[in-house]
């Protein structure tokens, strides 16, 4: 597997999929939304120039993408967006929550090949869903799961992103997918977006990643986890997966004004490689960008190089570094060993998101929720 | 597995990479590494030969790499990325 991984790590032709936030509008407010999500972007991609993105993702044989947001179904032309994809090999998996499967929606979804469905579900119960993705969003996903079961949709995905309030609900986050004859799919919370203020408040604790690490050994089989614990790795026994960051080597991130980053998680101007606007289009960013042949280089394990672990968690998200003002080259903030507890204690400021589409009213990122907004006298 | 008669699997595509290819079955979502050259010529001509043994045969396939090809292609087997015919 190692020479495998050498080649990947030294980035391929094309990327082997890659995730399309397809607008920034959103219904929902999620406290961890990682895009900071709310608003329409007025400068988002038209149909035309979505479907030429597609024809590109066809040529470089990209066998799959992975539609988000906001919420992808809130564009007008989602479906004439995911049927070009479909029909031209390019197979779509979205993320969703939920609001916009109604029946007749179920039904034509359930007609469709080549098409999985993640529902985003963080919490089993509505209190604890609700308390981080916004009132009635636990009966909006609930109802979308009924639509879909309903209409024959067959297997689609529960998403969930683990955080300290959910983490012991893993088990019967099974059960539940298990009930809507669903597939569990869990993933690793990141400070980005929104998610860069809820973060301290939200990420599990060092005891928690143990107990993440236990349960994906023991469950794991059966859960899709978009290899987004790689960092658990230093805790002994190695997840299934690739163990490696993929960001701008084998995936990377359209977002929905056409910005390349190198990951879903790094929307911020130190990580943006092009636009596929520009001449060239996403091909000409994907293999000409200065980032990305960065990030192909070998990286130095830094600080973490005198550590045993190294070789396991690979210093683990690059993204979780960044978002919380620790340096690349060093642990990661949930590093198990403790180091990145260590290292968040000196760490004085942190990068603010670069752009920020969360809905007037709502938290924008970057204000702490204790300090009130102060207005000045006129 | 070396007597079998195979075929790729109609529903898999594969890209082409320096470290053999990526191949995607659409029916199933199973993405996997073909990590040798001479494995993706095997699996791609499967259907052209009554064999396994004759598909290795024909792809100058060395007799002694026969074993780890027919572990190989037993777990695509395992994955649907090949078939029985």
């Amino acid at each position: 597997m190692s020479r495998l991984v050498d080649e990947l790590k030294g980035g391929l032709d094309a990327p082997i999929c890659l995730t399309w936030e397809l607008t920034y509008a959103c219904n929902l407010d999620c406290i961890h939304c990682l895009s900071s999500s709310g608003r329409r972007d007025p400068r988002e991609l038209s149909t035309a120039e979505a479907l030429a993105v597609i024809d590109e993702l066809r040529d470089l044989q990209v066998f799959y993408i992975n539609i988000g947001g906001g919420e992808p179904m809130i564009r007008r032309d989602f479906f004439e967006i995911i049927d070009h994809a479909t029909t031209n090999g390019v197979g779509v998996k979205f993320s969703t929550n939920g609001a916009f499967i109604d029946t007749a929606a179920a039904e034509r979804l359930a007609a469709m090949d080549y098409l999985d469905i993640q529902i985003s579900l963080d919490g089993v119960d509505a209190a604890t869903n609700d308390a981080v993705r916004g009132e009635g969003s636990y009966a909006t996903a609930q109802r979308a799961m009924d639509n879909l079961a309903a209409a024959g949709f067959g297997p689609f995905k529960i998403s969930v992103v683990v955080t300290r309030h959910n983490v012991d609900q893993l088990d019967d986050f099974l059960a539940l997918a298990d009930s809507h004859g669903a597939q569990l799919r869990v993933t690793r919370l990141r400070p980005s977006g929104r998610g860069a203020d809820s973060w301290h408040d939200l990420h599990p604790t060092n005891a928690q990643q143990r107990q993440i690490h236990s349960w994906l050994l023991a469950k794991g089989e059966r859960v899709l986890t978009g290899d987004s614990f790689f960092h658990l790795n230093a805790l002994g026994e190695s997840l299934p997966g690739l163990n490696m960051c993929g960001a701008g080597r084998v995936v990377c991130l359209i977002d929905p004004i056409g910005d390349v980053y190198a990951c879903p998680f790094v929307i911020h101007e130190q990580f943006r490689a092009g636009n596929v606007r520009d001449a060239g289009a996403f091909t000409a960013v994907w293999r000409e960008s200065e980032l990305f042949a960065e990030l192909r280089e070998p990286q130095s394990a830094g600080a973490c190089a005198s550590c045993g672990a190294w070789d396991a968690c690979q210093g683990g998200c690059m993204a979780a570094k960044f978002f919380t003002g620790l340096p690349l080259d060093g642990p990661d903030p949930e590093c198990v060993g403790g180091e990145g507890e260590l290292a968040l204690a000196g760490v004085t400021s942190t990068p603010r998101p670069s752009m920020d589409h969360s809905k007037p009213g709502a938290r924008a990122a970057g204000t702490p929720v204790t300090v009130p907004v102060v207005l000045g006298r006129r | 597995m070396l007597d079998s008669a195979l075929a790729l699997h109609p529903d898999v595509a594969l890209r082409p990479e320096r470290f053999g290819a990526l191949a995607y079955h659409y029916g199933n979502r199973r993405l996997v590494f073909l990590k040798h050259p001479a494995m993706v010529e095997v699996v791609r001509t499967l259907a052209e030969h009554p064999d396994l043994r004759t598909a290795l045969d024909a792809n100058g396939v060395d007799p002694s790499q026969w074993d780890a090809f027919d572990r190989a292609i037993t777990s695509l087997v395992e994955s649907e990325v090949v078939i029985a015919r």
